[in-house]
């Protein structure tokens, strides 16, 4: 019998088959993996251009280069393709690799469940950027897609269709997480010994399958709406545009702690490698995790002050929204406490993290700023709402993204990248983001609206700046595909299987690279192994 | 084999993820190309849904074959029966909050939109402005919005087909409990019976709810258009009465399978999962006629 249950595996033990066989059939995490972080770089360049454009056009006052149209397409689909094409697989592609490496399980719980989950967001991304060149056009009335503006689209039915099957691959994606993190982990492995990322994709694969299906619903109302005749969003049939607002936000803001949480969790398996300490604070840190995301489903309309709340919900929601600072800096502190009195060196990945607890806490001042209901009536809607997501998301999630990537690049292709070159594009990011973002917010305390090509002159200075920062920034992220490019597949230099000195946790335990197949028999977890072993004692 | 347990299950490379992936975007590239053709102009569209729609059907069929081989084969070990059962729980409650999204819909046009438009609170200014003739009531005497949106119409009574609706999914609730108690007791026939009998239930649910819809449409004139009412009512009713739909296939599927003897008193994932989905379909129902029909 158990011969027989394993028999599947030695099927496929040996090296892969032909090409198709084993990228487009697989069942295995790695390959998966691999195949969700390509697909994101793809998106995260894609996106990038589309960024490009929207700098290009704002580099001075005036309608130079492209139609307002256009431009609105621009905005749309940068923040489409680089929220679920770029930042949300990225991370399902770490958690892939990484999640069954850290707990010793072998695989994925459901790995034909995991092919599919990738496989339909190349087919999800080709309908929506399909819309570009539709007669038309793309969407264009912002990625919130707020109707009634939204159902003037033409292709809308793209868009909402494709949404529907970005949402089913989330949902798969998380299932699978879930299921894998409670049912395979090593004996020994108890959840609070789990690695730091661990939890944090746990917290947020619940997340993600709470609110995909609440945003499927969402965009099932607007293409009712649109194509067969309801009122949800109509006031003449009694129903209510703010009621999208409602339904999307729902959706919207556990959707920005999606983005965010397993960015906490690699900056917690980061910072105590380089800084050659225990985290400071274990159980805080997975507490506060869990805090953030169940503070993530009572904020959402602190993102609607300006559409006329009743009072009563301006001031709950401005609450609300204030006490997420408190765990937030729970987590803030946690970091720093890590690093004091910590051996430290400063190779990229811990770079990249050093840069992400200072800018993304700008990021997060600024969103306790958004949150106070009279002084986000001046700020809605302008470019200091764009800086305040811009920090967190760039210098948030796309920064924790790099410093994952340059963290266990080694591991993945068994080669080092190259240190010169990682810091090169450390030090290129971290000036041209601020140069390109910082600006921003001083334009929009000005009251330069967001989402608009062209703008009064008075504007004119931090616009250029911003674009010249952005032109740089997106220049230095080809340096980050020549670094990875580079590590894939000519590097000479070989990892060790404990890449980092610092490092603890099973991923070390294994070679580098890591072989097709790991832990098929349970690993014996030793505490002492673990970055969290004794937290129990 | 008590060391089982100890061996992981890595199932072997499959076609179907990708063969998913390709029909399920060719459904949804048909139907978008449908929804988005010009007026008058006929388009591929349909097509190419029902070649992806056949296409969904012969992947579900072909992916759960090799599944059920693979059972049969008794290559799933207490794990993996462990990792299906979390999958659909999981996926469970990622349905219910599908549902929300529709009920939350609804309780907000009910408890905000609506009394907004009639004046009441901060609503005051709209209501003097817009829709000062418009008075706030929910149902046939304002459940459309202050236009008028599809004229004017009657509401489904409760006491009648809703209610035999809610009786027939709560008796079926208790035929397929029996029917999972005689599975775990061994008894095939009366696994037959009642999970047969649980089948024919869920026809006729679907039955009613088609009389239902017919009725409203042509006599009472509550149809998908008749404003935000109708809106609610009828997605509401109707993406329940499709997941009843597959509810009901679902069952028969089992009840095909229980035939041929896939199952034994300690594996039966696949009943067990079904049933589960069949208690969510019922509980959402009794959801519906609480908030749509009676109140």
């Amino acid at each position: 019998m158990a011969h027989e249950a394993t028999h599947d595996q030695h099927d496929h033990h040996h090296a892969p088959q032909g090409f198709f066989q084993r990228w487009v059939m697989s069942t295995n995490h790695k390959d998966i993996g691999t195949l969700y972080l390509i697909f994101s770089l793809t998106m995260f360049f894609i996106g990038g251009s589309f960024a490009m454009v929207i700098r290009a056009e704002l580099f001075k006052p005036g309608l130079d280069l492209v139609q307002p149209y256009f431009f609105n397409e621009m905005t749309t689909m940068h923040a489409l393709v680089m929220i679920f094409g770029a930042i949300m697989p990225a991370f399902v592609g770490l958690g892939n690799w990484m999640i069954p490496l850290m707990i010793g399980a072998p695989d994925m719980a459901l790995p034909r469940m995991n092919n599919l989950s990738f496989w339909i967001l190349p087919f999800a991304f080709a309908l929506m950027l399909s819309t570009l060149f539709l007669p038309g056009g793309g969407p264009a009335g912002g990625w919130t897609m707020y109707p009634p503006l939204s159902l003037q689209s033409g292709s809308l039915a793209y868009v909402v269709f494709s949404i529907h099957l970005m949402g089913i691959s989330s949902i798969m994606g998380a299932i699978n997480i879930i299921a894998t993190i409670l049912n395979m982990r090593a004996p020994g492995m108890d959840l609070l010994k789990m690695p730091v990322f661990v939890w944090s994709w746990l917290i947020t694969a619940f997340l993600l399958i709470a609110v995909m299906p609440v945003l499927a619903g969402a965009v099932t109302m607007l293409l009712t709406d649109k194509y067969f005749g309801t009122s949800f969003f109509n006031p003449g049939g009694g129903g209510d545009p703010v009621l999208y607002q409602h339904v999307f936000w729902f959706f919207g803001h556990p959707e920005v702690y999606i983005m965010i949480l397993p960015a906490f969790g690699i900056i917690s398996e980061i910072v105590p490698t380089f800084a050659r300490k225990p985290i400071f604070g274990y159980r805080a840190m997975v507490y506060a995790i869990a805090c953030i995301a169940f503070l993530s489903f009572i904020v959402w309309a602190h993102h609607m002050f300006a559409v006329g709340l009743p009072l009563g919900a301006d001031i709950f929601f401005m609450y609300a929204t204030m006490l997420i600072a408190v765990p937030t800096g729970v987590k803030v502190f946690n970091w720093v406490a890590t690093m004091w009195g910590g051996s430290m060196t400063f190779e990229t990945p811990m770079l990249f993290a050093i840069a992400f607890i200072i800018l993304f806490t700008i990021g997060g001042f600024s969103g306790l700023m958004l949150a106070l209901v009279p002084a986000d009536f001046q700020y809605h809607d302008t470019y200091f709402v764009v800086a305040h997501f811009h920090y967190v998301l760039v210098t948030g999630a796309a920064f924790a993204i790099m410093a994952a990537t340059y963290y266990w690049l080694p591991k993945w292709t068994g080669h080092m990248y190259n240190e010169f070159w990682g810091k090169v594009h450390f030090w290129c990011s971290v000036v041209f983001v601020n140069v390109l973002f910082f600006p921003q917010h001083f334009l929009g305390l000005a009251g330069m609206p967001r989402r608009i090509p062209d703008y009064n002159v008075a504007f004119a200075n931090f616009n250029m700046i911003s674009s010249i920062g952005g032109f740089l920034f997106g220049a230095s992220q080809l340096i980050f595909l020549g670094v990875v490019v580079h590590c894939a597949f000519f590097a000479r230099k070989k990892a060790a299987d404990r890449v980092w000195e610092g490092a603890k946790g099973l991923e070390w335990t294994v070679p580098s690279p890591a072989p097709h197949h790991t832990f098929e028999v349970p690993p014996v977890v030793r505490d002492e192994e673990l970055a969290h072993g004794h937290v129990n004692d | 084999m008590s060391q089982q347990h100890d061996i992981y299950y890595v199932p072997s490379k499959s076609q179907w993820p990708i063969v998913a992936a390709v029909v399920m975007f060719i459904t949804v590239f048909g139907a978008a190309h449908w929804l988005n053709a010009e007026p008058g102009e006929s388009g591929f569209g349909k097509t190419v849904i029902t070649i992806g729609a056949i296409g969904i059907l012969g992947m579900f069929f072909g992916w759960f074959r090799s599944v059920i081989k693979e059972s049969l084969a008794g290559n799933y070990n207490h794990q993996v029966d462990t990792s299906f059962r979390m999958g659909m729980m999981w996926f469970i409650f990622s349905e219910v909050m599908f549902f929300g999204a529709f009920f939350g819909a609804l309780f907000y046009i009910r408890n905000f939109s609506v009394p907004w438009l009639g004046g009441e609170g901060h609503g005051v200014l709209t209501h003097q402005y817009l829709y000062g003739a418009y008075s706030a009531a929910w149902g046939a005497a304002g459940g459309n919005g202050p236009l008028q949106v599809g004229g004017a119409f009657s509401v489904v009574q409760p006491w009648g087909l809703p209610l035999l609706n809610t009786l027939i999914l709560l008796t079926s609730s208790v035929t397929v409990t029996i029917a999972h108690h005689a599975l775990r007791a061994g008894h095939r026939g009366k696994i037959l019976l009642f999970l047969g009998l649980t089948v024919l239930l869920g026809a006729t649910f679907l039955y009613c709810q088609a009389h239902e819809y017919m009725e409203a449409y042509k006599e009472l004139n509550l149809t998908l258009h008749s404003g935000v009412y109708g809106s609610t009512f009828f997605m509401l009713t109707g993406f329940h009465g499709l997941h009843v739909t597959l509810g009901t296939i679902m069952l028969a599927v089992i009840w095909c399978r229980v035939l041929k003897g896939h199952f034994n008193k300690e594996h039966h994932f696949g009943f067990e999962a079904v049933a589960w989905y069949w208690h969510f379909v019922d509980v959402v129902w009794l959801g519906l006629f609480l908030f749509v029909y009676i109140l």
